[in-house]
Protein backbone atom coordinates (compact mmCIF):
# COMPACT_ATOMS: atom_id res chain seq x y z
CA UNK A 1 0.00 0.00 0.00
CA UNK A 2 1.30 3.50 -1.37
CA UNK A 3 0.52 5.74 1.87
CA UNK A 4 1.14 9.11 0.04
CA UNK A 5 2.79 10.79 3.66
CA UNK A 6 6.01 8.46 3.03
CA UNK A 7 5.92 10.00 -0.31
CA UNK A 8 3.55 12.64 -0.69
CA UNK A 9 4.13 14.37 -3.57
CA UNK A 10 4.89 12.46 -6.91
CA UNK A 11 2.61 15.36 -8.73
CA UNK A 12 2.91 14.91 -12.66
CA UNK A 13 4.79 17.68 -14.41
CA UNK A 14 0.95 18.30 -16.24
CA UNK A 15 -0.31 20.67 -18.63
CA UNK A 16 0.25 23.46 -16.69
CA UNK A 17 -1.77 26.34 -16.63
CA UNK A 18 -0.24 27.99 -13.67
CA UNK A 19 -3.15 27.30 -10.91
CA UNK A 20 -4.84 25.01 -9.61
CA UNK A 21 -2.36 23.06 -7.35
CA UNK A 22 -3.78 21.21 -4.78
CA UNK A 23 -1.55 20.00 -1.76
CA UNK A 24 -3.76 17.28 0.39
CA UNK A 25 -0.74 16.95 3.51
CA UNK A 26 -1.24 14.38 6.27
CA UNK A 27 -5.05 14.69 6.32
CA UNK A 28 -7.16 13.04 8.89
CA UNK A 29 -11.10 13.43 9.42
CA UNK A 30 -12.98 11.75 12.12
CA UNK A 31 -16.47 12.28 12.49
CA UNK A 32 -18.26 11.72 15.86
CA UNK A 33 -22.20 10.55 15.47
CA UNK A 34 -22.94 10.37 18.33
CA UNK A 35 -19.49 10.12 20.64
CA UNK A 36 -18.43 7.31 18.26
CA UNK A 37 -15.40 8.46 16.43
CA UNK A 38 -15.46 6.93 12.86
CA UNK A 39 -12.04 7.84 11.11
CA UNK A 40 -13.52 8.70 7.38
CA UNK A 41 -9.52 9.87 6.27
CA UNK A 42 -6.34 8.85 7.89
CA UNK A 43 -3.07 10.44 7.33
CA UNK A 44 -3.77 11.23 3.86
CA UNK A 45 -1.03 13.10 0.98
CA UNK A 46 -1.91 13.80 -1.72
CA UNK A 47 -0.28 16.50 -4.32
CA UNK A 48 -2.30 17.59 -7.58
CA UNK A 49 -0.86 19.69 -10.42
CA UNK A 50 -2.17 22.47 -12.17
CA UNK A 51 -4.28 21.44 -14.90
CA UNK A 52 -4.23 17.88 -13.83
CA UNK A 53 -7.11 15.50 -14.05
CA UNK A 54 -6.98 13.80 -11.12
CA UNK A 55 -9.28 10.76 -10.84
CA UNK A 56 -10.03 9.45 -7.24
CA UNK A 57 -11.42 5.54 -6.99
CA UNK A 58 -12.47 3.61 -4.20
CA UNK A 59 -15.00 1.68 -2.63
CA UNK A 60 -18.04 3.53 -1.54
CA UNK A 61 -17.63 5.05 1.58
CA UNK A 62 -14.56 5.18 1.81
CA UNK A 63 -13.82 8.83 2.31
CA UNK A 64 -13.15 9.65 -0.97
CA UNK A 65 -16.27 12.69 -0.80
CA UNK A 66 -14.93 13.95 2.51
CA UNK A 67 -12.13 14.67 1.17
CA UNK A 68 -13.78 17.08 -1.58
CA UNK A 69 -15.85 18.16 1.03
CA UNK A 70 -12.67 19.27 2.82
CA UNK A 71 -11.48 21.00 -0.58
CA UNK A 72 -14.49 22.79 -1.07
CA UNK A 73 -14.99 24.36 2.34
CA UNK A 74 -18.20 22.60 3.31
CA UNK A 75 -16.58 20.00 6.33
CA UNK A 76 -13.57 20.71 8.67
CA UNK A 77 -11.16 18.63 8.64
CA UNK A 78 -9.66 17.00 12.15
CA UNK A 79 -5.54 17.68 11.31
CA UNK A 80 -3.45 18.19 8.51
CA UNK A 81 -3.30 20.75 5.87
CA UNK A 82 -4.79 21.39 2.33
CA UNK A 83 -3.27 24.19 0.14
CA UNK A 84 -4.24 25.73 -3.36
CA UNK A 85 -2.00 27.09 -5.15
CA UNK A 86 0.48 27.40 -2.03
CA UNK A 87 -2.52 29.29 -0.49
CA UNK A 88 -3.26 27.73 2.90
CA UNK A 89 -7.51 26.37 2.75
CA UNK A 90 -7.37 24.69 6.18
CA UNK A 91 -4.98 23.50 8.55
CA UNK A 92 -4.39 23.03 12.37
CA UNK A 93 -5.71 26.67 13.04
CA UNK A 94 -8.22 26.81 10.38
CA UNK A 95 -9.72 23.14 9.79
CA UNK A 96 -12.86 24.68 7.68
CA UNK A 97 -11.71 26.03 4.07
CA UNK A 98 -13.81 29.21 2.94
CA UNK A 99 -16.00 28.10 0.02
CA UNK A 100 -15.39 30.37 -3.24
CA UNK A 101 -15.80 30.35 -6.61
CA UNK A 102 -11.94 29.01 -7.49
CA UNK A 103 -13.89 25.70 -6.39
CA UNK A 104 -16.80 24.82 -7.63
CA UNK A 105 -18.46 21.54 -7.05
CA UNK A 106 -21.10 19.85 -9.85
CA UNK A 107 -22.72 16.89 -7.54
CA UNK A 108 -23.51 13.75 -8.07
CA UNK A 109 -27.48 14.75 -8.47
CA UNK A 110 -26.82 17.47 -10.29
CA UNK A 111 -28.12 20.61 -8.53
CA UNK A 112 -28.85 23.64 -10.84
CA UNK A 113 -31.61 25.62 -9.46
CA UNK A 114 -34.66 24.47 -11.25
CA UNK A 115 -35.87 27.69 -10.75
CA UNK A 116 -33.96 29.47 -13.26
CA UNK A 117 -33.45 28.92 -16.92
CA UNK A 118 -30.44 27.38 -18.25
CA UNK A 119 -28.84 30.94 -19.01
CA UNK A 120 -29.57 32.08 -15.09
CA UNK A 121 -27.94 29.46 -13.87
CA UNK A 122 -25.12 30.19 -15.89
CA UNK A 123 -24.93 33.76 -15.09
CA UNK A 124 -25.60 33.09 -11.62
CA UNK A 125 -21.79 33.20 -10.37
CA UNK A 126 -20.53 36.33 -12.22
CA UNK A 127 -23.97 38.51 -10.93
CA UNK A 128 -23.61 37.57 -7.49
CA UNK A 129 -20.07 38.44 -7.29
CA UNK A 130 -21.28 41.88 -8.93
CA UNK A 131 -18.61 40.53 -11.68
CA UNK A 132 -20.35 41.05 -14.64
CA UNK A 133 -23.90 43.32 -15.23
CA UNK A 134 -26.80 40.75 -15.86
CA UNK A 135 -26.49 41.53 -19.09
CA UNK A 136 -23.00 40.87 -19.64
CA UNK A 137 -23.14 37.69 -17.74
CA UNK A 138 -25.85 36.07 -19.17
CA UNK A 139 -24.46 37.40 -23.41
CA UNK A 140 -21.35 35.54 -21.65
CA UNK A 141 -23.39 32.46 -20.74
CA UNK A 142 -24.69 31.81 -23.84
CA UNK A 143 -21.57 32.18 -25.68
CA UNK A 144 -20.18 29.02 -23.41
CA UNK A 145 -23.16 27.37 -23.39
CA UNK A 146 -23.28 27.03 -27.36
CA UNK A 147 -19.07 26.55 -27.34
CA UNK A 148 -20.65 23.85 -25.18
CA UNK A 149 -22.80 22.63 -27.97
CA UNK A 150 -25.96 23.53 -25.52
CA UNK A 151 -27.04 26.05 -28.35
CA UNK A 152 -30.55 26.31 -27.59
CA UNK A 153 -31.25 25.43 -24.64
CA UNK A 154 -30.93 28.98 -22.29
CA UNK A 155 -34.41 29.75 -22.14
CA UNK A 156 -35.22 26.48 -20.92
CA UNK A 157 -35.50 24.91 -17.59
CA UNK A 158 -33.72 22.24 -16.19
CA UNK A 159 -36.55 20.26 -15.59
CA UNK A 160 -37.21 20.74 -19.64
CA UNK A 161 -34.33 19.69 -21.00
CA UNK A 162 -31.92 15.55 -20.47
CA UNK A 163 -29.78 14.76 -18.11
CA UNK A 164 -26.85 15.37 -19.90
CA UNK A 165 -27.71 18.38 -21.26
CA UNK A 166 -28.60 19.68 -17.43
CA UNK A 167 -24.70 18.05 -16.64
CA UNK A 168 -22.76 19.79 -19.14
CA UNK A 169 -24.89 23.43 -18.41
CA UNK A 170 -24.22 22.56 -14.69
CA UNK A 171 -20.09 22.52 -16.04
CA UNK A 172 -20.64 25.52 -17.69
CA UNK A 173 -21.78 26.95 -14.90
CA UNK A 174 -19.17 26.13 -13.03
CA UNK A 175 -16.36 27.16 -15.95
CA UNK A 176 -17.81 30.72 -16.33
CA UNK A 177 -16.68 31.49 -12.58
CA UNK A 178 -12.71 31.04 -14.31
CA UNK A 179 -12.17 28.93 -11.26
CA UNK A 180 -8.93 27.42 -10.25
CA UNK A 181 -10.74 23.37 -9.26
CA UNK A 182 -13.69 21.79 -10.74
CA UNK A 183 -14.53 19.63 -8.11
CA UNK A 184 -16.36 16.76 -9.69
CA UNK A 185 -18.44 14.52 -7.25
CA UNK A 186 -19.47 11.38 -9.19
CA UNK A 187 -21.25 13.52 -12.06
CA UNK A 188 -22.04 10.84 -14.66
CA UNK A 189 -22.82 7.95 -12.24
CA UNK A 190 -26.75 7.73 -12.96
CA UNK A 191 -26.02 8.20 -17.10
CA UNK A 192 -26.23 5.21 -19.53
CA UNK A 193 -23.02 4.17 -20.87
CA UNK A 194 -23.74 5.64 -24.45
CA UNK A 195 -24.51 9.22 -23.17
CA UNK A 196 -21.88 8.87 -20.89
CA UNK A 197 -19.25 8.70 -23.37
CA UNK A 198 -20.72 11.72 -25.20
CA UNK A 199 -20.48 13.68 -21.53
CA UNK A 200 -16.86 12.34 -21.40
CA UNK A 201 -15.63 13.81 -24.81
CA UNK A 202 -18.10 16.76 -23.93
CA UNK A 203 -16.29 17.37 -20.59
CA UNK A 204 -12.76 16.69 -22.50
CA UNK A 205 -13.15 19.36 -24.95
CA UNK A 206 -14.21 21.74 -22.08
CA UNK A 207 -11.09 20.80 -20.25
CA UNK A 208 -8.88 21.42 -23.13
CA UNK A 209 -10.13 24.80 -23.46
CA UNK A 210 -9.40 25.84 -20.01
CA UNK A 211 -7.30 23.42 -18.89
CA UNK A 212 -8.66 23.54 -15.57
CA UNK A 213 -7.52 21.63 -12.21
CA UNK A 214 -10.30 18.57 -12.01
CA UNK A 215 -10.44 16.55 -8.70
CA UNK A 216 -12.73 13.87 -10.42
CA UNK A 217 -14.42 10.98 -8.01
CA UNK A 218 -15.85 7.92 -9.47
CA UNK A 219 -16.56 4.52 -9.32
CA UNK A 220 -16.31 3.70 -13.44
CA UNK A 221 -12.43 2.27 -13.67
CA UNK A 222 -12.80 3.05 -17.60
CA UNK A 223 -13.60 6.52 -17.11
CA UNK A 224 -11.24 6.99 -15.30
CA UNK A 225 -8.74 5.75 -17.29
CA UNK A 226 -9.90 7.34 -20.54
CA UNK A 227 -10.25 10.91 -18.85
CA UNK A 228 -7.54 10.90 -16.11
CA UNK A 229 -3.80 12.23 -16.43
CA UNK A 230 -3.44 9.95 -12.82
CA UNK A 231 -6.15 7.47 -11.08
CA UNK A 232 -5.74 7.36 -7.41
CA UNK A 233 -6.81 4.34 -5.92
CA UNK A 234 -8.03 4.83 -2.22
CA UNK A 235 -8.37 2.04 0.34
CA UNK A 236 -11.24 1.40 2.15
CA UNK A 237 -12.34 3.49 5.20
CA UNK A 238 -10.45 5.26 6.00
CA UNK A 239 -9.38 6.91 3.30
CA UNK A 240 -5.61 6.51 2.35
CA UNK A 241 -3.96 6.52 -0.95
CA UNK A 242 -3.23 2.97 -2.29
CA UNK A 243 -1.98 3.29 -5.80
CA UNK A 244 -1.52 5.32 -8.30
CA UNK A 245 -2.01 4.96 -11.87
CA UNK A 246 -0.56 7.39 -13.96
CA UNK A 247 -2.51 7.53 -17.60
CA UNK A 248 0.41 8.39 -20.06
CA UNK A 249 -2.08 8.04 -23.29
CA UNK A 250 -1.55 11.33 -25.07
CA UNK A 251 -4.34 14.21 -25.38
CA UNK A 252 -6.40 14.85 -27.24
CA UNK A 253 -8.05 11.24 -26.56
CA UNK A 254 -11.11 9.55 -28.36
CA UNK A 255 -13.20 6.39 -27.81
CA UNK A 256 -10.49 4.39 -29.59
CA UNK A 257 -8.31 4.44 -26.46
CA UNK A 258 -10.74 2.43 -25.24
CA UNK A 259 -9.61 -0.86 -27.28
CA UNK A 260 -6.02 -0.08 -27.28
CA UNK A 261 -3.63 -2.14 -25.55
CA UNK A 262 -2.18 0.46 -23.52
CA UNK A 263 -5.60 0.97 -21.84
CA UNK A 264 -6.38 -2.48 -21.03
CA UNK A 265 -2.75 -2.29 -19.11
CA UNK A 266 -4.18 0.20 -17.07
CA UNK A 267 -7.39 -0.82 -16.57
CA UNK A 268 -5.82 -4.30 -14.93
CA UNK A 269 -3.40 -2.93 -13.11
CA UNK A 270 -5.90 -0.28 -11.38
CA UNK A 271 -8.66 -3.25 -11.24
CA UNK A 272 -6.49 -5.30 -9.33
CA UNK A 273 -6.47 -2.39 -6.93
CA UNK A 274 -9.85 -1.51 -6.73
CA UNK A 275 -10.74 -5.15 -6.55
CA UNK A 276 -8.41 -5.99 -3.24
CA UNK A 277 -10.26 -2.90 -1.47
CA UNK A 278 -14.09 -3.95 -2.40
CA UNK A 279 -12.74 -7.44 -0.62
CA UNK A 280 -12.27 -5.49 2.11
CA UNK A 281 -14.91 -3.49 2.24
CA UNK A 282 -17.28 -6.24 1.54
CA UNK A 283 -15.66 -7.64 4.76
CA UNK A 284 -15.97 -4.64 7.10
CA UNK A 285 -19.78 -4.53 5.90
CA UNK A 286 -20.48 -7.74 6.79
CA UNK A 287 -18.47 -7.34 9.93
CA UNK A 288 -20.46 -4.21 11.12
CA UNK A 289 -23.95 -6.37 9.92
CA UNK A 290 -22.62 -9.67 12.32
CA UNK B 1 -32.13 15.44 -25.66
CA UNK B 2 -34.86 18.14 -24.49
CA UNK B 3 -38.26 17.29 -23.84
CA UNK B 4 -40.82 19.49 -25.43
CA UNK B 5 -41.12 22.77 -23.96
CA UNK B 6 -44.36 23.94 -22.14
CA UNK B 7 -45.86 27.25 -23.52
CA UNK B 8 -43.46 30.41 -21.82
CA UNK B 9 -46.31 32.43 -21.26
CA UNK B 10 -47.86 31.99 -17.98
CA UNK B 11 -51.35 33.90 -19.20
CA UNK B 12 -50.63 32.55 -22.97
CA UNK B 13 -50.73 28.71 -20.94
CA UNK B 14 -53.86 29.90 -19.38
CA UNK B 15 -55.52 31.18 -22.06
CA UNK B 16 -54.70 28.60 -24.37
CA UNK B 17 -55.55 26.14 -21.76
CA UNK B 18 -59.42 27.63 -21.27
CA UNK B 19 -59.39 27.44 -25.01
CA UNK B 20 -58.47 23.81 -25.13
CA UNK B 21 -60.72 22.91 -22.25
CA UNK B 22 -63.62 22.03 -24.74
CA UNK B 23 -61.19 19.55 -26.92
CA UNK B 24 -59.90 18.14 -23.39
CA UNK B 25 -61.27 14.42 -23.04
CA UNK B 26 -60.41 14.91 -19.21
CA UNK B 27 -63.02 18.16 -19.21
CA UNK B 28 -65.96 16.49 -20.94
CA UNK B 29 -65.65 13.14 -18.57
CA UNK B 30 -65.68 16.09 -15.67
CA UNK B 31 -68.75 17.24 -17.12
CA UNK B 32 -70.48 13.71 -17.29
CA UNK B 33 -69.36 13.07 -13.90
CA UNK B 34 -71.31 15.96 -12.91
CA UNK B 35 -74.57 15.16 -14.35
CA UNK B 36 -74.22 11.42 -13.54
CA UNK B 37 -74.10 12.60 -10.22
CA UNK B 38 -76.44 14.77 -10.79
CA UNK B 39 -79.01 12.34 -12.24
CA UNK B 40 -78.23 10.06 -9.42
CA UNK B 41 -79.52 12.00 -6.91
CA UNK B 42 -82.68 13.19 -8.18
CA UNK B 43 -83.58 9.49 -8.95
CA UNK B 44 -82.60 8.65 -4.81
CA UNK B 45 -84.48 11.84 -3.50
CA UNK B 46 -87.45 10.79 -5.65
CA UNK B 47 -87.34 7.27 -4.51
CA UNK B 48 -90.32 7.35 -2.75
CA UNK B 49 -92.57 9.07 -4.93
CA UNK B 50 -90.82 7.25 -8.25
CA UNK B 51 -90.85 3.43 -6.74
CA UNK B 52 -92.83 3.67 -3.68
CA UNK B 53 -89.10 2.63 -1.66
CA UNK B 54 -87.04 6.04 -0.04
CA UNK B 55 -83.64 5.42 -0.75
CA UNK B 56 -81.55 5.76 3.07
CA UNK B 57 -80.09 9.23 4.34
CA UNK B 58 -79.97 10.47 0.10
CA UNK B 59 -83.87 9.90 -0.06
CA UNK B 60 -84.03 12.74 2.72
CA UNK B 61 -82.27 15.47 0.57
CA UNK B 62 -84.52 17.44 -1.51
CA UNK B 63 -83.66 16.69 -5.41
CA UNK B 64 -81.65 18.91 -7.49
CA UNK B 65 -84.37 19.81 -9.52
CA UNK B 66 -85.80 21.48 -6.35
CA UNK B 67 -82.48 22.95 -5.52
CA UNK B 68 -82.24 24.78 -8.31
CA UNK B 69 -85.57 26.00 -8.70
CA UNK B 70 -84.51 27.96 -4.47
CA UNK B 71 -81.54 28.83 -5.85
CA UNK B 72 -83.21 30.55 -9.14
CA UNK B 73 -85.18 32.36 -6.56
CA UNK B 74 -82.55 32.92 -4.34
CA UNK B 75 -80.30 34.25 -7.15
CA UNK B 76 -82.52 37.86 -7.72
CA UNK B 77 -82.12 38.81 -3.87
CA UNK B 78 -79.38 40.51 -2.90
CA UNK B 79 -78.88 39.44 0.24
CA UNK B 80 -77.73 36.07 -0.91
CA UNK B 81 -74.69 37.87 -3.25
CA UNK B 82 -74.14 39.87 -0.04
CA UNK B 83 -74.01 36.65 1.93
CA UNK B 84 -71.41 35.78 -0.97
CA UNK B 85 -69.33 39.28 -0.65
CA UNK B 86 -69.66 38.89 3.12
CA UNK B 87 -67.49 35.41 3.74
CA UNK B 88 -65.62 36.33 0.23
CA UNK B 89 -64.07 39.26 1.96
CA UNK B 90 -63.61 37.03 5.56
CA UNK B 91 -62.04 34.28 3.94
CA UNK B 92 -59.69 37.03 1.69
CA UNK B 93 -58.70 39.03 4.78
CA UNK B 94 -57.95 36.37 7.07
CA UNK B 95 -56.04 34.17 4.21
CA UNK B 96 -53.94 37.38 3.28
CA UNK B 97 -53.32 38.15 6.51
CA UNK B 98 -51.89 34.74 7.21
CA UNK B 99 -49.87 34.39 4.31
CA UNK B 100 -48.16 37.82 5.21
CA UNK B 101 -47.30 36.87 9.04
CA UNK B 102 -47.36 33.12 8.64
CA UNK B 103 -44.70 33.12 5.43
CA UNK B 104 -42.30 35.59 6.84
CA UNK B 105 -42.56 33.64 10.57
CA UNK B 106 -41.98 30.19 8.97
CA UNK B 107 -39.09 31.73 6.90
CA UNK B 108 -37.51 32.83 10.13
CA UNK B 109 -38.23 29.72 11.73
CA UNK B 110 -36.38 28.34 8.98
CA UNK B 111 -33.12 30.11 8.67
CA UNK B 112 -32.63 31.37 12.16
CA UNK B 113 -32.00 28.85 14.84
CA UNK B 114 -32.48 31.43 17.95
CA UNK B 115 -35.48 32.23 16.25
CA UNK B 116 -36.89 28.57 15.85
CA UNK B 117 -35.81 27.94 19.39
CA UNK B 118 -37.45 30.80 20.67
CA UNK B 119 -40.59 30.34 18.94
CA UNK B 120 -41.15 27.21 17.66
CA UNK B 121 -42.48 25.67 20.93
CA UNK B 122 -45.49 28.43 21.86
CA UNK B 123 -46.15 27.83 18.49
CA UNK B 124 -46.16 24.19 18.90
CA UNK B 125 -48.45 24.45 21.86
CA UNK B 126 -50.95 27.04 20.01
CA UNK B 127 -51.25 24.53 16.83
CA UNK B 128 -53.22 21.79 17.85
CA UNK B 129 -56.16 23.85 19.27
CA UNK B 130 -58.41 23.84 16.55
CA UNK B 131 -59.64 27.50 14.95
CA UNK B 132 -63.14 26.91 16.32
CA UNK B 133 -62.04 26.62 19.83
CA UNK B 134 -60.53 30.13 19.45
CA UNK B 135 -64.23 31.67 18.95
CA UNK B 136 -65.75 31.90 22.07
CA UNK B 137 -61.94 33.71 23.21
CA UNK B 138 -62.26 36.13 20.39
CA UNK B 139 -65.58 37.05 20.81
CA UNK B 140 -64.72 38.33 24.04
CA UNK B 141 -61.04 39.46 23.45
CA UNK B 142 -62.34 41.73 20.15
CA UNK B 143 -64.77 44.73 20.52
CA UNK B 144 -66.62 43.55 17.34
CA UNK B 145 -68.13 40.11 15.73
CA UNK B 146 -66.27 41.29 12.58
CA UNK B 147 -63.16 41.51 14.01
CA UNK B 148 -63.52 38.07 16.04
CA UNK B 149 -64.20 36.04 12.83
CA UNK B 150 -61.13 37.61 10.89
CA UNK B 151 -59.36 36.84 13.89
CA UNK B 152 -60.55 32.82 13.98
CA UNK B 153 -60.49 32.69 9.88
CA UNK B 154 -56.69 33.94 9.96
CA UNK B 155 -55.80 31.58 12.46
CA UNK B 156 -57.22 28.70 10.44
CA UNK B 157 -54.73 29.14 7.28
CA UNK B 158 -52.04 30.59 9.81
CA UNK B 159 -50.90 27.67 11.35
CA UNK B 160 -51.05 25.46 8.22
CA UNK B 161 -48.95 28.00 6.33
CA UNK B 162 -46.10 28.38 9.01
CA UNK B 163 -45.45 24.27 8.82
CA UNK B 164 -45.58 23.93 5.15
CA UNK B 165 -43.37 27.39 4.42
CA UNK B 166 -40.99 25.64 7.56
CA UNK B 167 -40.77 22.37 6.01
CA UNK B 168 -40.45 23.60 2.83
CA UNK B 169 -36.83 26.37 3.53
CA UNK B 170 -35.82 23.48 5.50
CA UNK B 171 -35.54 20.60 3.52
CA UNK B 172 -34.38 22.58 0.26
CA UNK B 173 -31.66 20.80 -1.28
CA UNK B 174 -28.48 21.14 0.96
CA UNK B 175 -26.54 21.28 -2.80
CA UNK B 176 -28.57 24.00 -4.15
CA UNK B 177 -27.26 26.15 -1.06
CA UNK B 178 -23.42 24.69 -1.25
CA UNK B 179 -23.35 25.71 -5.09
CA UNK B 180 -24.55 29.23 -4.14
CA UNK B 181 -22.37 29.71 -2.09
CA UNK B 182 -19.08 28.22 -3.55
CA UNK B 183 -20.36 30.63 -6.29
CA UNK B 184 -19.95 33.38 -3.64
CA UNK B 185 -23.78 34.17 -2.88
CA UNK B 186 -24.40 36.33 0.50
CA UNK B 187 -26.49 35.80 2.94
CA UNK B 188 -28.77 38.12 1.13
CA UNK B 189 -28.69 36.02 -2.24
CA UNK B 190 -28.99 33.02 -0.55
CA UNK B 191 -32.53 33.75 0.93
CA UNK B 192 -33.69 36.13 -2.19
CA UNK B 193 -32.71 33.57 -4.71
CA UNK B 194 -32.78 30.04 -3.45
CA UNK B 195 -34.50 29.81 -0.18
CA UNK B 196 -37.33 31.74 -1.30
CA UNK B 197 -37.80 29.96 -4.75
CA UNK B 198 -36.69 26.93 -3.26
CA UNK B 199 -39.28 27.41 -0.83
CA UNK B 200 -42.41 28.44 -3.07
CA UNK B 201 -43.63 24.97 -4.00
CA UNK B 202 -44.51 24.49 -0.20
CA UNK B 203 -45.81 28.45 0.06
CA UNK B 204 -48.25 27.18 -2.15
CA UNK B 205 -48.92 24.28 -1.00
CA UNK B 206 -49.54 25.94 2.11
CA UNK B 207 -52.06 28.51 0.11
CA UNK B 208 -53.84 25.66 -0.80
CA UNK B 209 -54.55 23.92 1.99
CA UNK B 210 -54.94 27.35 3.89
CA UNK B 211 -57.73 28.52 1.47
CA UNK B 212 -59.70 25.10 2.15
CA UNK B 213 -59.89 25.54 6.10
CA UNK B 214 -60.46 29.15 5.64
CA UNK B 215 -63.81 28.37 4.18
CA UNK B 216 -64.21 25.61 6.90
CA UNK B 217 -63.72 28.06 9.74
CA UNK B 218 -65.20 31.19 8.20
CA UNK B 219 -68.88 29.50 7.63
CA UNK B 220 -68.85 28.03 11.03
CA UNK B 221 -67.49 31.07 13.23
CA UNK B 222 -70.38 32.62 10.91
CA UNK B 223 -73.23 30.53 12.38
CA UNK B 224 -71.30 30.63 16.06
CA UNK B 225 -71.42 34.07 15.91
CA UNK B 226 -74.68 34.70 14.36
CA UNK B 227 -74.00 35.87 11.20
CA UNK B 228 -70.72 38.80 11.69
CA UNK B 229 -72.63 42.33 12.54
CA UNK B 230 -74.87 44.44 11.34
CA UNK B 231 -73.42 44.27 8.08
CA UNK B 232 -75.02 40.82 7.59
CA UNK B 233 -74.08 37.31 7.74
CA UNK B 234 -72.32 35.23 5.27
CA UNK B 235 -73.05 32.15 3.75
CA UNK B 236 -72.42 30.33 6.96
CA UNK B 237 -75.33 32.72 7.96
CA UNK B 238 -77.44 31.80 5.36
CA UNK B 239 -77.30 28.31 5.91
CA UNK B 240 -78.11 29.19 9.44
CA UNK B 241 -80.86 31.39 8.44
CA UNK B 242 -81.96 28.52 6.17
CA UNK B 243 -82.19 25.74 8.77
CA UNK B 244 -84.42 28.58 11.21
CA UNK B 245 -86.58 29.36 8.56
CA UNK B 246 -87.02 25.14 7.62
CA UNK B 247 -86.33 25.57 3.34
CA UNK B 248 -84.10 22.37 3.37
CA UNK B 249 -83.39 23.16 -0.54
CA UNK B 250 -81.93 26.53 0.71
CA UNK B 251 -79.39 25.17 2.70
CA UNK B 252 -78.30 22.85 -0.26
CA UNK B 253 -77.86 26.05 -2.27
CA UNK B 254 -75.69 27.59 0.57
CA UNK B 255 -73.87 24.67 0.69
CA UNK B 256 -72.97 24.26 -3.11
CA UNK B 257 -72.33 27.95 -3.00
CA UNK B 258 -69.54 27.45 -0.77
CA UNK B 259 -68.66 24.45 -2.97
CA UNK B 260 -68.45 26.45 -5.62
CA UNK B 261 -66.74 29.63 -3.96
CA UNK B 262 -64.25 27.36 -2.39
CA UNK B 263 -63.15 25.43 -5.82
CA UNK B 264 -63.11 29.60 -7.40
CA UNK B 265 -60.75 30.44 -4.56
CA UNK B 266 -58.11 27.01 -5.02
CA UNK B 267 -58.23 27.90 -8.89
CA UNK B 268 -57.20 31.10 -8.59
CA UNK B 269 -54.50 29.39 -6.25
CA UNK B 270 -54.04 27.25 -8.72
CA UNK B 271 -52.91 30.08 -11.75
CA UNK B 272 -51.39 32.44 -9.33
CA UNK B 273 -48.81 29.33 -8.58
CA UNK B 274 -48.58 28.34 -12.01
CA UNK B 275 -47.65 32.34 -13.21
CA UNK B 276 -45.28 32.61 -10.15
CA UNK B 277 -44.11 29.41 -10.57
CA UNK B 278 -43.12 28.56 -14.18
CA UNK B 279 -40.88 25.89 -13.84
CA UNK B 280 -43.46 23.85 -12.36
CA UNK B 281 -46.50 22.33 -14.25
CA UNK B 282 -47.85 20.65 -10.84
CA UNK B 283 -51.25 22.04 -10.66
Amino acid sequence: MTVMSKNPAAAPAVQSGGKGAISIRNVTKIYDPGGVNVVAVDNCSLEIAPGEICMIVGPSGCGKTTLLNAIAGFHSITSGTIHLDGELLCGPDKPKAEQGADRIVVFQNGALFPWKTIRDNVAYGPIVQGRLSPVEARGKADHMLAEAGLHDVGDKYPGEVSSGMARRAEIVRALINDPRVLLLDEPYRAMDALTKSIMHEALLEMYDRTKVTIFFITHDLEESIFLGDRVVVMTTRPAQVKKIVDVRIPRPRNYKVLSSNEFRVLFAEAKDAVHEEAIKAFEAGERELA
Amino acid sequence: MAVASPSRSTFGGFRSSLGGALTNPTFWRGIVALIGFALFWELCSRSKQMFGVQVPWIGMVPPPSDVLGAWAKVVTEPGYWQSWYLSLNRVLAGFIAAQIVGIPFGLALAVNRYFRDIFFPPFEILRPIPPLAWVPASLIFWPTNEMSIAFVTFLGAFFTVVINVLGGARTINVQYLRAAQSMGASQWDLFWKIILPGTMPSIFTGAAVGMGITWEVVVAAEMISGGGTRKGGGLGFFIWNSYMGGSLEQIVVGMISIGIAGYLCSSAIRYLGFAAMPWRRLF
